[in-house]
């Protein structure tokens, strides 16, 4: 195996941790006081940073010149996909048993959950299009689609940051990392503009 | 302190187990034998610790319906809003374990009789101390049921007489970024202030707590001495308090100061009056799964609602 493939099978399995310690925790009884409350702040902080991972695949590619590094994008994509799914059901589930009602008037009434339900619904499509398959019959208008992934990462960070009561310091963190990342794009597209008309 | 009769101590608390325990530690730090034998005769005052059973509490008719059964000691006392030791509910158990609660004074000033700087114990002394159980609901949206050990707030602000003109009561809580690392961080206005309108302060319901489960109160709950006011939201619960000030003006609370459009003056619970964030109307009961509805004055309606009537309970949320 190639060290890139290690590498590979390395994230994967680490991507996994999450996940792994919250069944451990639930079967030895070990997620707080307020297990719900847990489990939704683990899987949406989880879901967050493999958002924000995904998202530095293409700086990493552009500063080393390394092209293999496109193939960690999706599965760290899918992985933030994986955990937000979690996270929804989190709240479906654990949170509001299927009370249909509360949780329709909540994502109408509260702007965290409204903007929460919102980044879900962005990676939705995301997340089925990412196949070979559809990547390939979509050609052009895929890379478009995806692009809906700054919208989804920005309304990500804000969501979180709606449901910090007066700390910030962690939502800021996130909000600069994507800032630099989104940065990032902004500065590269305009560099390589500016060279290719001189 | 040091002056306290023998004779009112019963035999089995002249030396406490957690004392006589650490008595190598102690005897070495002490300064000499006539101290060290001083402080013995006066175990409550040397060094109240958490968990130290405290003697002569009696039962109290305040305890809940079957429906609410008691929180375990660890969830009441390791699940935690208190931002002078951090911001995660677990951080208060676990940046708290050296704060020293002791020695500790109460300045009581403002509009009352003999503005004074009293000790915690002869401030509590005074008083019987009772078991009151009580609901406790956080404007997060979930609660707990406690069993508080305390003092009715009435009977402290009686002794304590106030003048004719003083209508709020102004609380404060410690203010030492060296001993509260939550502090150093300007995550709030520190420190912490929290108001009550005086017939809310007089009404029965309201206490000076200074123990849970029959013990004293451990650090991350507020100790030595905080406030419990059951029909309003937990943040109105200040701990560790240091200031008593009776004032003419209504106090600005220090969650009203971080967000006016989130939290009011009254903070009383109120399944109808959403918090711009989240709904108000249900709660979940920690150690239980499904929901409940949050009862209006979480319940207590009965004893304070008339404190209330003809106010607009959405303007005065």
């Amino acid at each position: 195996m190639t060290a890139f493939g290690i590498l590979r099978r390395v994230i994967f399995a680490a991507a996994l941790v999450p996940a792994a310690a919250l069944v451990y925790g639930a079967l030895t009884n070990n997620l707080t006081a307020n297990p719900i409350d847990y489990i939704t702040d683990i899987t949406g902080l989880t879901a967050l940073t493999f958002l924000t991972l995904s998202l530095t695949v293409t700086p990493l590619r552009r500063l080393t010149g390394r092209n293999e590094l496109i193939k960690l994008r999706r599965m760290l994509g899918l992985f933030a996909f994986f955990y937000a799914c979690l996270h929804l059901s989190t709240w479906i589930i654990l949170d509001w048993f299927f009370d249909f009602a509360s949780m329709a008037s909540d994502v109408v009434d509260r702007p965290f959950i409204t903007l929460g339900m919102t980044t879900f619904l962005l990676l939705l499509p995301l997340a089925i299009t990412s196949t070979a398959a559809m990547i390939r019959r979509l050609g052009k208008r895929w890379q478009l689609l995806h692009r809906l992934v700054y919208l989804a990462a920005c309304t990500a960070v804000i969501h979180f940051w709606w449901v910090v009561k007066a700390d910030f310091r962690e939502p800021r963190l996130w909000a600069l990392a994507l800032s630099v990342l989104l940065g990032f794009r902004a500065w590269w597209t305009l560099r390589t503009r500016l060279l290719s008309r001189s | 302190m040091l002056i306290r009769k023998p004779t009112d101590i019963p035999h089995s608390e002249v030396t406490p187990k957690s004392l006589y325990l650490r008595r190598r530690e102690f005897f070495q730090t002490a300064a000499g034998g006539a101290i060290a034998a001083a402080a013995m005769l006066a175990p409550t005052g040397a060094r109240a610790q958490t968990g130290q059973k405290l003697p002569n509490v009696r039962k109290s008719q305040y305890v809940v319906a079957a429906g609410d059964r008691l929180n375990d000691y660890d969830d009441v006392t390791g699940y935690n809003n208190f931002y002078e030791f951090g911001t995660d509910k677990a951080d208060p158990k676990a940046n708290a374990q050296k704060f020293n609660p002791r020695p500790w004074s109460i300045r009581v000033e403002g509009l009352v009789k003999a503005p004074a700087d009293y000790g915690i114990d002869d401030f509590i002394k005074p008083y019987a101390l009772e078991e009151r159980i009580y609901r406790l609901r956080c404007v997060e949206g979930w609660s707990m049921v406690i069993p508080w050990v305390g003092i009715p707030l009435a009977d402290v602000i009686k002794r304590l007489e106030p003048e004719p003109g003083a209508t709020f009561v102004e609380f404060t809580t410690l203010n030492d970024p060296g001993r509260m690392p939550g502090q150093r961080l300007p995550i709030l206005r520190w420190p912490y202030v929290e108001g009550l309108r005086m017939d809310e302060a007089m009404n029965p319901l309201s206490i000076l707590a200074v123990g849970v489960y029959g013990e004293a109160l451990p650090n991350q709950n507020g100790a030595p001495i905080r406030l419990v006011v059951p029909w309003k939201y937990g943040f109105k619960g200040i701990k560790s308090i240091v200031k008593i000030r009776f004032t003419d003006s209504q106090p600005r609370n220090t969650w009203e100061i971080s967000a006016p459009r989130e939290y009011g003056f009254y903070a009383n619970v109120n399944p109808e009056v959403n918090h711009p964030r989240w709904s108000q109307a249900t709660e979940r009961r920690l150690g239980e799964f499904r929901r409940r509805n949050t009862l209006m004055f979480n319940g207590y309606g009965e004893q304070v609602a008339q404190m209330y009537s003809g106010m607009d309970l959405r303007k005065n949320f």
